[in-house]
């Protein structure tokens, strides 16, 4: 089942068009790949799915079982957060007045409707728990790491309780060894049952870790196919992979 | 009490109410407010029309409400609006009221001010009490609760607030209302000081300015220090005024300068830097 899809995609600035006419299907419990070159519109398309930008042309629908189909464009971020996707910043975007606990704390309060302090604390410390957070818990956010500010933006939109996430270069900057860790929580996030759309130029990981790979190249789509596709396929390579 | 305290001392909790409730919106968010003396004068003018017919805290509620309401029409179109241009728009704001208060009268009602009923200092300096008690205790329940942590969310990463599921708009808007709230009351009251009134000292701009430098002046990351920049504030400009009428914006301005360049916390930084150090010292002795 198609748990997302995208019709007719188009944003543009002033006269320059960054996504244009992009369609996508997001299958229930894979990870997709997004890659392209920089400017590409990657993060553009993250940008319309959860409504950070206003769409110029095209729908995105959201199927779930219970609710059915429902057009998720033209809604709010908040409302789009609660219908069940969530997104990580390319720059972490965590609140740095707060503690660790409470940047996760809000996001289940907030991201989940009508829950209570109580469930919102339990559900803070699962999430704590499965991201590996704990060690991180007494500093403050501007005192921690990149890897662990990574890690903590994964840990606000899974307090949300997604059933979509979109990952925006979590990767990015990270050493090889903090990279396996950020595979294997990816991996184990997708395990749990969450469907991921993941944006990023840490190759290795792209390849071993996503089961489709969608390429975006000036705002266009490019090419779509699974991993050995993706690498074997000319075009790609021209702009993108390198001879 | 002799009557010159109670007025002062009116003042001066007009003027924390005022702080305060700049700050309650102003200091999470980090939308700077430069409408204070619109809600201030709508409450003024609520007096105006009706202080013949009710009561005064009835007058202060109703004068809270137009300016609530007020505020939720006017955030509702402009908080969208971002950083530098938000402050422009509201301080607009003020003008636009009063010209277009200015026109109604001149229009419709052809005089230009009114008569506004006079009620005792002592019943004056009461309502404001309570006012002031009220609004601290609203403040200290806002920033106990998830609204309050949505506010903080909002000023400091506003798409981040957004994308956890927090209605940026509603919370902004609301809290620019309750604070409004707060001015409209205010206003209701201090107009019954004043015999007459007209649209330039209902709407007076400086009711815009000396919330924020009074905000400024005492730290805004706690509750105590716009009151205890609304306070000296207060008492600084009764003192300079009776003193040197003639130096007293100077004074004013060089005082101001000196706390934003030396003390950018105000003076409640200062406190708690000198608590800080004072601790140190002991643990060192």
């Amino acid at each position: 089942m198609n748990i997302l899809e995208g019709h007719g995609l188009t944003k543009a600035f002033g006269g320059r068009v960054a996504v244009d006419n992009v369609d996508f299907t997001l299958a229930e419990g894979e990870i997709l790949g997004l890659i392209g070159p920089n400017g590409a519109g990657k993060t553009t398309l993250f940008n319309l799915i959860s409504g950070a930008l206003s769409i110029d042309a095209g729908t995105v629908t959201l199927t779930d079982s219970d609710a059915g189909t429902r057009r998720v464009s033209g809604l709010k971020p908040h409302k789009i957060c609660h219908l069940g996707i969530a997104r990580t910043f390319q720059a972490a975007k965590n609140f740095p007045g707060m503690s660790l606990y409470d940047n996760i704390l809000s996001s289940a309060q907030f991201g989940n409707k009508h829950i209570s302090d109580k469930d919102a604390k339990a559900k803070t410390d699962k999430v704590i728990e499965f991201t590996g957070l704990e060690p991180l818990m007494d500093k403050s956010v501007k005192d921690i790491p990149l890897a662990g500010q990574k890690r903590l933006e994964v840990a606000r939109a899974l307090a949300t309780n997604p059933s979509i996430l979109l990952l925006d270069e979590v990767m990015a900057g990270l050493n090889p060894s903090e990279v396996e860790e950020s595979m294997r929580l990816v991996t184990k996030i997708n395990e749990s049952g969450i469907t991921i759309i993941m944006i990023e130029h840490v190759m290795k990981a792209i390849m071993s870790i996503c089961g489709r790979i969608l390429v975006l190249h000036h705002g266009q789509k490019l090419a779509e196919g699974s991993p050995e596709e993706i690498s074997s396929d000319k075009s790609v390579i021209e702009v993108y992979l390198g001879g | 009490m002799s009557q010159y305290t109670v007025v002062l001392l009116s003042s001066i909790i007009m003027y924390i109410v005022l702080a305060v409730s700049w700050t309650m919106f102003s200091a999470p968010t980090g939308y700077v407010s430069l409408a204070t003396a619109a809600f201030f004068g709508a409450g003024i003018y609520t007096t105006a029309f009706l202080g013949e017919f009710i009561p005064l805290p009835l007058l202060m509620l109703v004068g809270g409400i137009v300016s609530f309401v007020l505020a939720f029409l006017v955030g509702a179109i402009t908080l969208r609006l971002r950083g530098v241009y938000f402050t422009i728009f509201t301080f607009g704001l003020v003008e636009l009221l009063k010209n277009l208060v200015l026109w109604f009268e001149i229009k419709f009602t052809h005089v230009r001010g009114r008569f506004v009923v006079s009620i005792d200092h002592t019943t004056v300096f009461w309502s404001l009490l309570v006012l002031l008690a009220l609004l601290l205790v609203a403040v200290a329940l806002i920033k106990r609760s998830r609204f309050g942590r949505a506010l903080q969310a909002v000023g400091e990463s506003e798409d981040a607030a957004a994308h956890i599921g927090v209605n940026t708009t509603l919370v902004k808007v609301t809290a620019f209302a309750v604070s409004a709230f707060a001015a409209g009351a205010a206003g209701a009251a201090m107009a019954t000081r004043w015999s007459y009134i007209d649209p330039g000292i209902a709407f007076n701009s400086l009711m815009s300015f000396m919330p924020v430098l009074m905000a400024i002046f005492g730290g805004m990351r706690k509750t105590a220090g716009p009151v205890i920049g609304a306070i000296l504030f207060a008492y600084l400009e009764e003192l300079l005024i009776t003193r040197f009428p003639s130096l007293y914006m100077i004074i004013f301005g060089a005082i101001m300068v000196g706390v934003i360049l030396f003390l950018p916390d105000g003076i409640m930084g200062l406190v708690t830097k000198l608590t800080r150090r004072g601790a140190k010292t002991l643990e060192h002795s």
